[in-house]
C-alpha cells in the first residue's frame, strides 16, 4: 500500500457517490426499486473503503500526509507580456490531502451517510419523489466528502455551496408543503449571509498570500506574513473564514435556519441537519485552526458558548420531537465550537464524531416513532394530530422496545452519562473550558458549558420520559402502532452501539489513552508568538490540571438535570404547568425561542423589504416622473403649436375669402377690428411721416412745393410698404419658405430614389459592392 | 515541385475565391452556407500552415479549432435560420427574400 | 545550400489533396444541381482534412471529418432536404449577377495569389518535413491550460448556438 493508492481510493470514495447521483437522477425511474439499492450500494462500498483509507493511514501512515495538487488554471501565461503580473501569478493549485482529520471525518460521513440509506429505503417507501430523493442524497454525500478532502479553500468553498444546495434541495423535498418550501430557502439564503464573510476572509488570505491550498497559506503565515502587515487583518481574516463556520454550523446570530429546516424528511434531518454538513462547520473551524490568532479563538470560544446554552434553553420550551433534537444538535454544535476555541482541538473534534453517531441515532429513533405514530394515526383516518409533537405521545415504551432502547442509550451518550462516548468528549471539552478560564480568565465561558450541559441533560431526560415512560392518555389510540422494520432499526442498533466509549478507549474515564487521542493531535499554531494563543504543553497542563474537577462537576450537573427531569415529568412531584406559569415570561421567551425570528423579521427582512419599497417609490416617482414628465410636456408643447398652426391657418383663409370677396359678416367682427387696427397703425405712421417730411422740408427753408412733392412721394412709399405688406406677405411666405422647404423635400426625394436604385435588397449585391470597395482600397494603398 | 509554404497558401485562396464566389453569386441560401464553409476550410489551411512552416505549431492548431467550433455553431444556427425562412416564405433564395426593402 | 528538387511521397500527396480538394471545390460552387454540390462538399472536407495531416495536424484532421464531414455536412443535406422540392424540378438553383462576381472572384483570386507568392515569408529552416508525433496530447494539454478561458467561451457558444438554433427552427404553431 503506497501513498498513491491511498490517494486514488480516497478519490474513488469522493467519485462514487457522483456516479450514483448521475445514474440515480437520469435512469432511476428505469432501475428495480428506483434505484435506492443501487446508491446504497454505492455508499457501502463508499464505506468500506474510507474505513481502509482510516485503518491504513492510521497504521502505515501516520506521520505522513498524502498529498496531491495540481495546477488547475495558471492565468499567468495568458499575460506573458504583463509585467504587473510578474509578482502575483494568477494561479489556482487545487488537490485532495489525507491527514488524519480527514480520515476520521471519511468514516464518520460515508457511515452516517450508509446508514441513513438504509433507514431511508423504508422510511421513504412510499414518497412521490423516491428515486430523486436517493439522487440527492449520493449528491450531498459528494459534496460533503469534497469538503472533507479539499486541502485548499478553493475546492472547499465549492463543495460548501453544494452542500447548500443539497440541503436546499432535501429541505424542500416535500415542496409542496409551503412551510418545508419556505424552510429551504431560509436555510440557504441564511446561509448566505455567513458565506459572504467566508467568502471575504477567504479573499483576504488569496490578496495576500497569492495560493489557496492550507499549507501554502500555513508556511506564508509561518514565515512572518501577516496579511496587510496587520494583527488586526489576521484576526479579521479568521474570524471572517469563521462566519461561514457560523452559518453552516448554526452558531449563535445565524442559528435560525436549523430548527426550521427539520421540515426535511427525518433521515435527511440525521444526516445533514445533525451529523454532517452542520459539522462542516466544525470541521472547517479544525481544518485552518493553525491560522487563528488568540482574539479570533477567543471569539469562537464565545460564540460557541452563547450557542450551546442559548440552544439548551429553547429545547426545554420545544414540544415538536424534532425540533428539541435540532435545538440539541446546534447547542452540541456550540460545544465542539466552543471546545475548539478554547483549544481543546482534540475533544472539540472528537465531540463532533461521538456526536455525529449518537445525534444521527436520535434522529433516526425519533424517525421511527414518528413512522410509527403515522402508521397508527393513519390506521385510525386520524389525519390532524400532530405525529412529532410529543404531547400526542407517551408509553410508546413496550411498543418499541429496541427503539426505546436505542433512544436511551443515545439520551445517555449526549447527556454526558459516564461509560458513553459523549461522557468522554463532552467531559474533555468542559475540562478544556476551565483551563481556559484559569490561563486567560474568560470565566463566562466554563459557566456557560456548564450550565448547558445540565439543561441538555433535563431536555433530553424529558424527551425520553414523555414519549416512551409513563402511560398514554388514551392506550386505544396506540393499539395499531408496533415496532418498525429491520432496515430502520438496524441502523439504530448500530449507532447505539457505537455510542459505548469502546469504540474510541478502553478506559471510561477519560480518552486520552485512546486511539483517537493518538491520531488527531492539536496543530502547531503558525501565527506570530505573540498572536498566538496558549501553546498545546501550556494548555495540556492546565487541563490535566481541571480534568478531575472537571469530571466531578460534569456528572454533578448531568445528573441534576436527570433528577429534575425525572421530579417534574415522571414522579410529578414537580408541577411543570405551575413552574412554567410561575416564570411566565421565561417560559413565553424560551417558547418564541428567545424571539429571533421576530427580531430578524423586524430588522433583517423588514429592512430589505423598506428598502425596496424605498427604490421602487424612487422609481415610481423620479424615473417614471422623468419620463411620464418628459413626455407630457412635449405634448403640451406640441399641442401649443397645434394651436398656433390652426390660428393661422384660419387667417389665411380669411385673407383669402376677403380677396375673393365672400367676406362673411360674423368674421369680419373679429378680422375687422384687427385690420381696423392696421389701417389706423398705418394711418398713424403715415401721417407722422408726411408730417414729419413737411416740416423738414418748411424748417429747410425749401419751397412749399418741394414739401408737397416730398409728402406725395412719402404717401407713394408708405402705402406701397403697406400693399405690399399686406399682399406679399402671404406670397413671400407661399413662394420663398414654402419654396425653400419644397425644394428641400425634392432633393432628399431625389437623391433617395438615386440611392434606392442601388439599394437592390438583395443582399449579395452588397457583398459584392463591399469587395469591390476592399479591392480598391486595397490597390490605393498598395499603388 | 516541392511543396512549400506557398503552395498550401495558394491551394487555400484558390478554395477561398471559390467560397467567395458561391457567397456572392448562387441563389439558394444553403449554397450560400456551403461557400462559407469553404472560406472557414481555407483560413483553417492558412492557420495551421503558418503554424506549422512559421515553427509556432500548436498556437495555429488551436486557432483552427475555434474556428471549427464556432463553424458548428454557425451551420446550427444558419440552418435553423434558412428553415425558419423556407416556413415563412416559402422559398430559400436569398434575392427573393426582400422585405426589408419595402 | 541546393534545394532537394526531388519529389517525395508527402509531396505527391499534397498535389492530390490539393487537386481534390480545389476540383472538387470546384464542383460545390459550380454545379446545378445542390445535391451534387453538397456531395462534393464531402470530398473537399476530406482532402482538406489530408492537408491537415500533411502540415503534421492530426488531431485537427481528425476533428474536420467528425465536426465537418459527420455533423455539418449531415445538417447541410438536411437543410437541402428540407427545403428543396425535390419531385418537382426546383432543385437546381439558378446564380445572380454572375458576372460582375465572376469578374471581382478572379481579381480577388489574382491579388491573393500574387501576393501569397511576392512575399518573402518568414519559414522556420527545418519546418517542412512531417514529424511522426501525435498533437492530440498537446491540444490537450493547451486547452486545460493556456487556453482554458477560450476553451470555456466557446463550451457557451456552442450551447448558446444549441438553444439559438432550437428556439429559431421550431415550428410555430399555426392558429
Amino acid at each position: 500500500m503506497t501513498q498513491e493508492f491511498l490517494l486514488q481510493l480516497s478519490l474513488a470514495v469522493l467519485l462514487l457517490p457522483l456516479l450514483s447521483f448521475v445514474v440515480i437522477i437520469f435512469f432511476g425511474r428505469r432501475l428495480p426499486r428506483q434505484g435506492d439499492l443501487f446508491g446504497t450500494a454505492i455508499l457501502g462500498v463508499d464505506l468500506l473503503a474510507s474505513l481502509t483509507i482510516l485503518f491504513s493511514k492510521l497504521n502505515f501512515f501516520n506521520d505522513v500526509v498524502p498529498n496531491f495538487t495540481f495546477t488547475w488554471v495558471d492565468f499567468h501565461t495568458l499575460v506573458p507580456s504583463a509585467t504587473k503580473m510578474a509578482d502575483f501569478p494568477l494561479k489556482l493549485d487545487i488537490g485532495i490531502m489525507i491527514d488524519n482529520v480527514t480520515a476520521v471525518m471519511l468514516v464518520v460521513v460515508t457511515l452516517i451517510s450508509f446508514l441513513v440509506h438504509v433507514f431511508s429505503t423504508v422510511y421513504m417507501h412510499d414518497d412521490i419523489r423516491y428515486s430523486r430523493y436517493y439522487a440527492y442524497l449520493s449528491f450531498f454525500s459528494f459534496s460533503m466528502l469534497g469538503i472533507v478532502l479539499a486541502n485548499n479553500f478553493w475546492l472547499i468553498y465549492v463543495f460548501w455551496e453544494l452542500v447548500g444546495i443539497s440541503s436546499y434541495l432535501l429541505i424542500g423535498h416535500w415542496y409542496e408543503k409551503k412551510s418545508a418550501a419556505d424552510a429551504g430557502k431560509k436555510a440557504f439564503i441564511v446561509n448566505r449571509v455567513g458565506d459572504l464573510g467566508m467568502f471575504i476572509g477567504i479573499m483576504i488570505v488569496w490578496a495576500n498570500f497569492h495560493t489557496m491550498t492550507f499549507d501554502g497559506i500555513f508556511s506564508a503565515i509561518a514565515a512572518g506574513q501577516i496579511p496587510f502587515q496587520s494583527d488586526a487583518w489576521m484576526t479579521a481574516a479568521g474570524i471572517l473564514i469563521f462566519c461561514g463556520a457560523i452559518g453552516k454550523s448554526a452558531q449563535f446570530p445565524l442559528h435560525v435556519w436549523l430548527p426550521d429546516a427539520m421540515e426535511g424528511p427525518t433521515p435527511v434531518s440525521a444526516l445533514i441537519h445533525a451529523a454532517t454538513m452542520v459539522a462542516a462547520g466544525v470541521y472547517l473551524v479544525a481544518r485552518v485552526f493553525p491560522m487563528f490568532t488568540a482574539d479570533a479563538l477567543t471569539f469562537i470560544a464565545y460564540i460557541g458558548a452563547i450557542t450551546a446554552f442559548m440552544a439548551a434553553t429553547i429545547a426545554i420550551a420545544q414540544n415538536d420531537i424534532k425540533k428539541v433534537l435540532a435545538y440539541s444538535t446546534v447547542s452540541q454544535l456550540g460545544y465542539m465550537v466552543m471546545g475548539l476555541g478554547v483549544g481543546a482541538y482534540t475533544a472539540g473534534f472528537f465531540h463532533l464524531a461521538t456526536h455525529a453517531a449518537f445525534k444521527a441515532g436520535l434522529f433516526l429513533a425519533s424517525g421511527s416513532v414518528i413512522y410509527a405514530m403515522h402508521g397508527a394515526l393513519h390506521h385510525q383516518n386520524d389525519h390532524h394530530t400532530d405525529a412529532q409533537d410529543i404531547r400526542n405521545m407517551g408509553g410508546l415504551k413496550k411498543k418499541m422496545p429496541v427503539t426505546f432502547w436505542a433512544f436511551v442509550m443515545f439520551t445517555l451518550a449526549i447527556s454526558g452519562v459516564p461509560l458513553t462516548s459523549g461522557f468522554l468528549s463532552k467531559d474533555q471539552i468542559l475540562a478544556g473550558t476551565l483551563a481556559f478560564s484559569d490561563l486567560t480568565g474568560h470565566t463566562l465561558i466554563p459557566i456557560l458549558g456548564f450550565g448547558a450541559a445540565a439543561l441538555t441533560a433535563f431536555y433530553m431526560f424529558r424527551l425520553v420520559i414523555l414519549t416512551f415512560l409513563g402511560e398514554h392518555k388514551d392506550p386505544t389510540r396506540l393499539e395499531h402502532l408496533h415496532e418498525s422494520p429491520k432496515p430502520m432499526i438496524i441502523p439504530l442498533i448500530v449507532l447505539a452501539s457505537l455510542s459505548f466509549f469502546v469504540f474510541y478507549s478502553f478506559n471510561p474515564l477519560t480518552p486520552a489513552d485512546g486511539w483517537f487521542y493518538h491520531a488527531i493531535e492539536r496543530p502547531v499554531t503558525v501565527v506570530p508568538a505573540s498572536l498566538a494563543s496558549a501553546s498545546s504543553e501550556v494548555f495540556e497542563e492546565a487541563m490535566h490540571h481541571e480534568h478531575t474537577t472537571a469530571m466531578y462537576l460534569s456528572l454533578t450537573v448531568a445528573s441534576l438535570g436527570i433528577l429534575f427531569a425525572f421530579l417534574t415529568y415522571y414522579w410529578k412531584k414537580i408541577s411543570a404547568d405551575a413552574f412554567a406559569s410561575a416564570l411566565a415570561p421565561v417560559h413565553k421567551f424560551l417558547l418564541n425561542k428567545w424571539y429571533f425570528d421576530e427580531l430578524y423579521h423586524a430588522t433583517a427582512v423588514a429592512g430589505t423589504i423598506g428598502f425596496s419599497r424605498l427604490l421602487a417609490w424612487f422609481d415610481n416617482t423620479f424615473i417614471d416622473g422623468i419620463v411620464n414628465g418628459t413626455a407630457r410636456w412635449t405634448l403640451a408643447l406640441t399641442l401649443g403649436v397645434k394651436k398656433n398652426w390652426e390660428v393661422e391657418d384660419h387667417a389665411k383663409g380669411m385673407v383669402e375669402d376677403h380677396a375673393k370677396g365672400m367676406v362673411e359678416d360674423h368674421a369680419k367682427g373679429m378680422e375687422g377690428k384687427r385690420e381696423a387696427m392696421a389701417y389706423l397703425f398705418f394711418a398713424a405712421l403715415l401721417s407722422v411721416y408726411v408730417g414729419w417730411a413737411a416740416g423738414n422740408a418748411a424748417l429747410s427753408g425749401a419751397g412749399i412745393g418741394i414739401a408737397i412733392g416730398k409728402g406725395i412721394l412719402g404717401l407713394i412709399v408708405a402705402g406701397g410698404t403697406f400693399f405690399l405688406l399686406h399682399a406679399g406677405v402671404g406670397g413671400f411666405d407661399n413662394k420663398v419658405v414654402d419654396g425653400t422647404v419644397n425644394l428641400t423635400a425634392y432633393l432628399a426625394g431625389f437623391f433617395g430614389l438615386m440611392l434606392r436604385k442601388v439599394q437592390t435588397g438583395r443582399i449579395q449585391s452588397y457583398i459584392l459592392f463591399v469587395l469591390i470597395g476592399v479591392m480598391v482600397l486595397f490597390f490605393l494603398f498598395k499603388l | 515541385m516541392h511543396v512549400t509554404l506557398t503552395h498550401y497558401l495558394i491551394a487555400s485562396a484558390i478554395l477561398f475565391s471559390f467560397g467567395l464566389f458561391a457567397v456572392m453569386a448562387r441563389r439558394n441560401a444553403i449554397m450560400v452556407l456551403m461557400g462559407i464553409e469553404l472560406i472557414l476550410n481555407s483560413a483553417n489551411i492558412n492557420f495551421i500552415a503558418f503554424a506549422h512552416y512559421g515553427g509556432m505549431h500548436l498556437d495555429g492548431q488551436m486557432a483552427a479549432i475555434f474556428v471549427i467550433i464556432l463553424a458548428a455553431c454557425e451551420a446550427a444556427v444558419a440552418l435553423a435560420i434558412v428553415l425558419n425562412i423556407y416556413q415563412q416564405f416559402n422559398t430559400v433564395n436569398v434575392d427573393e427574400v426582400d422585405t426589408l426593402k419595402d | 545550400m541546393t534545394p532537394d528538387t526531388t519529389l517525395q511521397l508527402t509531396d505527391y500527396l499534397f498535389y492530390f489533396f490539393a487537386l481534390l480538394a480545389i476540383l472538387s471545390g470546384g464542383v460545390v460552387v459550380f454545379s446545378r444541381n445542390i445535391v451534387h454540390s453538397a456531395f462534393s462538399l464531402m470530398f473537399t472536407l476530406f482532402a482538406v482534412a489530408g492537408l491537415y495531416v500533411l502540415l503534421n495536424a492530426d488531431f485537427l484532421a481528425v476533428t474536420q471529418i467528425l465536426v465537418y464531414v459527420g455533423g455539418i455536412l449531415v445538417l447541410i443535406l438536411f437543410g437541402v432536404m428540407l427545403t428543396n422540392k425535390i419531385v418537382d424540378v426546383q432543385i437546381k438553383t439558378g446564380n445572380i449577377h454572375i458576372l460582375p462576381a465572376s469578374i471581382i472572384t478572379a481579381i480577388i483570386a489574382g491579388t491573393l495569389c500574387g501576393v501569397f507568392t511576392l512575399t518573402d515569408w518568414f519559414v522556420v529552416p527545418d519546418a517542412g518535413a512531417p514529424v511522426a508525433k501525435s498533437t492530440a496530447s498537446h491540444i490537450g494539454e493547451a486547452l486545460i491550460t493556456n487556453y482554458v478561458l477560450p476553451f470555456e467561451v466557446a463550451s457557451v457558444v456552442l450551447l448558446v448556438a444549441m438553444i439559438g438554433a432550437a428556439m429559431i427552427a421550431r415550428r410555430e404553431k399555426k392558429k
